[in-house]
């Protein structure tokens, strides 16, 4: 059995609490959220914090809403939560396309849609599906709130801009008629983390694309998104080819690493493919025609 | 899937629910990990981080000075007492914590006996040592070049070489292909991979200072051989050691050997004065113990042109790492491997085969291989259907015109083996309509004309099943034979011990079916003991799936001398002559007048009463037995896999397996095809995600199950089994073991309908969706590096 280092337990009682333990603690103390991400790593001695700030006990924060034309994911609600909430699948079917293939049904249940985003692992899936929905992350701190964009909330592989004494509260993503999403992973296994995954929110107007979002994930693509492709995207008739060239400047233009999961030209083919196979069934799920 | 009722419980063979299982359902098996013992210590071991480097020096002082640390062993600590080295079980030495060198990523260096777990792993952060890096071997193919770097200085080696050897006859083999119409040839590799039990090896050492009695709880799946290797290593007498191996939590071969944590442990408790707790992590398990197969295998193949199979000709590259550590018979360096003529009728086979040291773990042959049958089978399969695929032949027809027909039994082989029994025809006949296989093959082809990608892939093993004979096969020159005793109780209640230990395979189940069979009996009232060696006879243990051949065996003759013994009882009680007692399930009656009987239990009671018994018989109903078996058991079987390829991924779904086994008499068929679920599982797991990758400096790829792969439920479609039943001639109840033959044999199905869907040759395992898309655009991967 691996074991932690010897640490401090504090239990927080509401998001004011939370950042003045934060506070009060230091830089060496972390939130626990699901505890998927941070204990592995502590007992793999990779992350040894000195104090762990419980916030479980933060009901305010798990909650899921349909508010002001957003829908709003409290930062505690568990993969397992948002897998099974017939709102944010309604709007946003991707959302059921990728929790069902992150991890595997004990992870989902207790990990964090907001320990996921914070995590910053350069292969989480919903940081490639926020990316896609363009969603907006609300920061609480010492002096209030902000929020930031998804697309600006990872600076680096395992670094966000959540600072030490500050806590992610919410995810918004703002709610938009005519619109179509889907999310595609390959794994080499159940319950694997991503060779490649690509995700697609497609707005139409006719047959013309409107508005869209790409994410990618575990293909070192910049912020999580494709730009490129998206701009190429926007306005274009939302045609099989289209779709095709669009994955081929998102593969263009991300960055994939070789690891077991994959060589570099093998993960670089994914981002394309996947990402045509995820525009197609958005737009099949835009036109009504795929639940 | 095929079920079968298991509610009633039979008086001798058939399903019954397994008696073990209402334990360990409940959660209350009793595995190492949850034996406490007064004053137990607990240990951790600091391992290292380098696949080869010198080591200049050890500082443990910071260690010492933690207030909860009770000892810290180095390598000096063990050359001290003369410990610091081991034998294997292939004749080499392993260093127990290193003293010179360190060989492998993850090898031991120091040992720390803590108040607590936490304390222990703690101090391994405090213990200071200064490395100086060596460059690594890691790929085999280059073990042997001049300029490559010297693992085994300390055997005064000059190069990585550590044997060569051959089976077959060369000149025959040559003379088959050089007069061949058709030849194949395929590279091969069957990558490294570990048995990765869900219970991790551990062991609880405990030395009684008053009594002098060493007791060591252990993962252990041969008690009795560690027992003899703890009195020969550490010099302790072996009547004052006691090895248990309580419920052991999956074996695969992984519990076989003596891991250099167990005899840490061992002298943790000697400086101590106080028992001690050692049980390995995940990483660690995956790391430094027992891995399997790593053959780099060349083969050929010569046949006629109207597909007559003519012979087969083997060069192998064995990587053993960096202590030759496998578990085998000492005769043989490459275990069984020499049956790779498979189940084919050829007139000539030649391999030869050659081991080198790299700065791996050692280990080897663990993970049901039954002895390297592993890779022997998936070379033979593998080279038939590149063969059938080079000439446009059916692989199936290729196969079944070519098998050993039912007459030729019992058959030999090019390679020297005797086959016992098997009518492989008929498996064969009835896998391929389980499966459906023509209609099969119309569907293929009207989805490759859409240009969907779906394959079929078929595999025949024979697999050789339960070492000995003791004069071929020994481990450390121990013989492998296998001891049971069996006493009935007054009331009829019997107690069955014996030196093989289960792992999970049911053993309390089927061996208490085995005495009920022979004395008619309910298995109910059989205890079956294990793994105590205080407490059974000795023998060499559960693995290469000898448990039923050998032990099996030693139960069902054991059972018989009781009920000879029983027939005197009898005859004493209902005075009449032995010879006119006839044994009808459970009871002896008197022939012509089956009103006059005695039930087992009165017997075994009259055996303990006052009853006078006939001159020269002793009381009591009990006997012992010691089983040589004459031969090896030859199980058979006939795999279909289907499967379907996205293109565009490469992802492959196994959509059905259609298993055909016959491992002669089953005796509880539920237990067999549960055997045959978790090897089915494990031939996927093989095929298409497991491999122990290493990159150029020997780093470990595969250290956790987040790089591990392991099959789940999902990759694996609802089995579809059936079954031919060809008891063994020489088994005293044509019982031929099953435990390894679904592991065997499953590999190359899958692989073979992989490749048949992307119309590949060859690609080696495992063939994840990177290893498919590469192969399909003629670029495969090496997968025991590191994939760049
Ligand atoms: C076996 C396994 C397989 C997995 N597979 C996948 C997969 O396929 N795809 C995938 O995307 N993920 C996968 N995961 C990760 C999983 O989704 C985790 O749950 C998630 O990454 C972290 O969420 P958590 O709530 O458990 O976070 P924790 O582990 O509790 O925290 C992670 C980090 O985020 C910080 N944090 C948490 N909440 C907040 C907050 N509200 N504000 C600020 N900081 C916070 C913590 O301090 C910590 O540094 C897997 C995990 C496991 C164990």
């Amino acid at each position: 059995m691996q074991v932690p280092a010897q640490f401090e337990y504090e239990r927080a009682t509401s998001v004011a609490h939370a950042v003045a333990l934060l506070q009060r603690y230091g830089p060496e103390s972390r939130l626990l959220a699901g505890g998927h991400s941070l204990i592995p790593m502590m007992k793999l001695r990779l992350a040894n914090p000195e104090t762990l700030i419980d916030i479980n006990g933060l009901d305010e924060l798990r909650t899921i809403s349909l508010e002001g034309g957003e829908l709003r994911l409290g930062a505690l609600v568990r993969h397992a939560e948002l897998m099974a909430s017939a709102v944010a699948g309604e709007h946003f079917p991707m959302f059921r396309d990728a929790e069902r293939v992150i991890a595997d049904p004990v992870v989902r249940n207790r990990g964090t849609v907001g320990g996921s985003l914070c995590q910053a692992d350069p292969n989480e899936d919903l940081s490639a599906v926020f990316t896609a929905l363009r969603a907006v992350a609300v920061i609480e701190g010492v002096d209030g709130r902000r929020t930031v964009p998804v697309r600006e909330f990872h600076v680096g592989p395992y670094q966000t801009v959540v600072g030490d004494t500050e806590i992610l509260v919410e995810i918004r993503v703002s709610v938009r008629p005519g619109g179509g999403s889907a999310y595609t992973k390959v794994e080499r296994r159940a319950g694997d983390w991503a060779v490649a995954a690509a995700g697609a929110a497609l707005w139409l107007e006719g047959e013309r694309v409107a508005d869209v979002g790409l994410g990618l994930t575990a293909v070192g693509a910049d912020h999580f998104g494709a730009p490129q492709a998206e701009e190429f995207l926007r306005g274009a008739p939302a045609t099989e080819e289209n779709f095709a060239e669009a994955g081929r400047i998102a593969a263009e233009h991300c960055r994939p690493v070789a690891d077991q999961r994959g060589p570099e030209d093998y993960k670089r083919h994914l981002a394309g493919e996947l990402t045509a196979r995820s525009l197609r069934r958005a737009a099949a799920r835009a036109r009504g025609r795929e639940a | 899937m095929t079920t079968h009722a298991a509610a009633s419980t039979p008086l001798g063979f058939g399903s019954m629910r397994r008696k073990e299982d209402a334990r360990f359902l409940r959660g209350a098996g009793r595995y190492l990990d949850d034996i406490v013992l007064p004053g137990m210590l607990h240990a951790a071991i600091l391992r290292s981080p380098y696949a080869h480097a010198r080591i200049v020096s050890v500082d443990t002082s910071a260690a010492e000075a933690h207030p909860k640390v009770e000892a810290v062993i180095t390598g000096e600590t063990l050359a001290g007492l003369g410990l610091a080295w081991m034998p294997t079980l292939s004749h080499d030495v392993q260093a127990v914590l290193a003293t010179d060198k360190v060989r492998f990523q993850g090898q031991e260096v120091a040992f720390v006996v803590a108040e607590d777990r936490y304390a222990a792993r703690d101090a391994l952060g405090l213990i200071e040592v200064e490395y100086e890096p060596l460059p690594a071997v890691v790929d085999a193919t280059h073990a042997l070049d001049p300029d490559a770097p010297v693992i085994r200085d300390d055997l005064h080696r000059t190069d990585n070489h550590i044997f060569d050897w051959e089976a077959g006859d060369a000149a025959a083999t040559d003379e088959v292909f050089s007069r061949a119409d058709v030849v194949a040839e395929c590279d091969l590799l069957y990558p490294r991979s570990h048995p990765a039990p869900m219970e991790t090896c551990g062991s609880i050492a405990s030395m009684d200072p008053v009594s002098g009695k060493l007791t060591v709880h252990t993962t252990t799946q041969a008690p009795h051989a560690h027992r003899t290797v703890y009195a020969l290593v550490a010099g302790i007498p072996e009547h004052k050691i006691q090895v248990i191996a309580p419920d052991i939590g999956g074996g695969f071969g992984n519990k076989v050997g003596i891991y250099p944590g167990y005899v840490c442990a061992v002298v943790g408790s000697i400086v101590t004065g106080r028992p001690v707790k050692w049980v390995e992590d995940r990483s660690e398990n995956l790391m430094s113990t027992s891995f399997a197969r790593d053959y780099h295998m060349h083969g050929e193949i010569a046949a006629t042109k109207d597909g007559t199979l003519l012979g087969v000709r083997v060069k192998v590259l064995a990587d053993h790492g960096a202590f030759n550590g496998t578990a085998q018979p000492s005769k043989l360096p490459a275990g069984l491997f020499h049956v790779f003529s498979g189940s084919y009728d050829l007139r000539a086979a030649h391999c030869s085969v050659t081991g080198v040291y790299t700065n791996k773990c050692p280990g080897g042959v663990a993970y049901a291989c039954s002895f390297r049958i592993t890779e022997a089978v998936y070379l033979i399969e593998r080279l038939v259907d590149v063969l059938a695929r080079d000439q446009g032949w059916d692989p199936a027809e290729l196969r079944m015109k070519n098998l050993i027909r039912p007459e030729q039994f019992p058959y030999r082989t090019a390679l020297g083996w005797e086959y016992d029994s098997g009518n492989y025809p008929k498996t064969l006949r009835t896998a391929l309509d389980l499966a459906g296989y023509a209609e099969l093959r119309r569907e293929q082809a009207e989805k490759r004309a859409r240009g969907e990608l779906m394959g079929i892939g078929v595999s025949f093993f024979t697999e050789a099943v339960g070492a000995g004979p003791r004069k071929h096969m020994d481990i450390l020159g121990l013989g492998m034979a296998d001891g049971a005793e069996l006493r009935v109780h007054p009331t009829g209640k019997a107690v069955l011990r014996l030196s093989c230990m289960t792992q999970g395979q049911g053993h309390q189940t089927t061996f208490a079916q085995i005495v009920a069979e022979e004395l008619g009996i309910s298995p109910d009232d059989v205890e079956v003991v294990q793994g105590d060696t205080d407490q059974t006879p000795f023998g060499l243990g559960t693995y290469g799936s000898r448990s039923t051949p050998v032990s099996g065996a030693a139960t069902a003759l054991v059972a018989r001398k009781v009920r000879e013994r029983a027939r005197i009882v009898a005859s004493a009680m209902l005075e009449v002559a032995p010879s006119d007692l006839e044994f009808v399930k459970g009871r002896f009656e008197v022939r012509g007048d089956p009103a006059a009987s005695a039930s087992m239990a009165e017997i075994a009671m009259a055996a303990h009463s006052a009853l006078e018994l006939p001159e020269g018989v002793e009381g009591h109903l009990d006997a012992t037995c010691v089983y040589n078996p004459p031969n090896l058991t030859y199980p058979c079987g006939a795999y279909v896999c289907v499967v379907d390829v996205d293109p565009g991924t490469g992802q492959v779904t196994v959509r059905r397996f259609v298993a055909v086994d016959d491992c002669g008499v089953r005796i509880n068929p539920m237990v067999v095809e549960g055997q045959i679920h978790g090897g089915l599982a494990d031939g996927i797991g093989m095929a298409l995600m497991e491999a122990l990758a290493f990159d150029p400096d020997g780093n470990h790829l595969g250290a956790s199950f987040m790089d591990y792969l392991l099959p789940t439920a999902l990759e694996c479609p609802s089995w579809e089994l059936g079954e031919t039943v060809t008891p063994s001639p020489h088994h005293p109840i044509g019982a031929k073991g099953v435990g390894e033959s679904a592991t065997v044999g499953s590999p190359p199905a899958v692989v073979n309908a992989v490749l048949d869907a992307i119309g590949v040759r060859h690609a080696d395992m495992p063939l994840t969706p990177a290893q498919v898309w590469r192969a399909m655009q003629g670029r495969p991967l090496r997968t025991d590096l590191s994939v760049t």
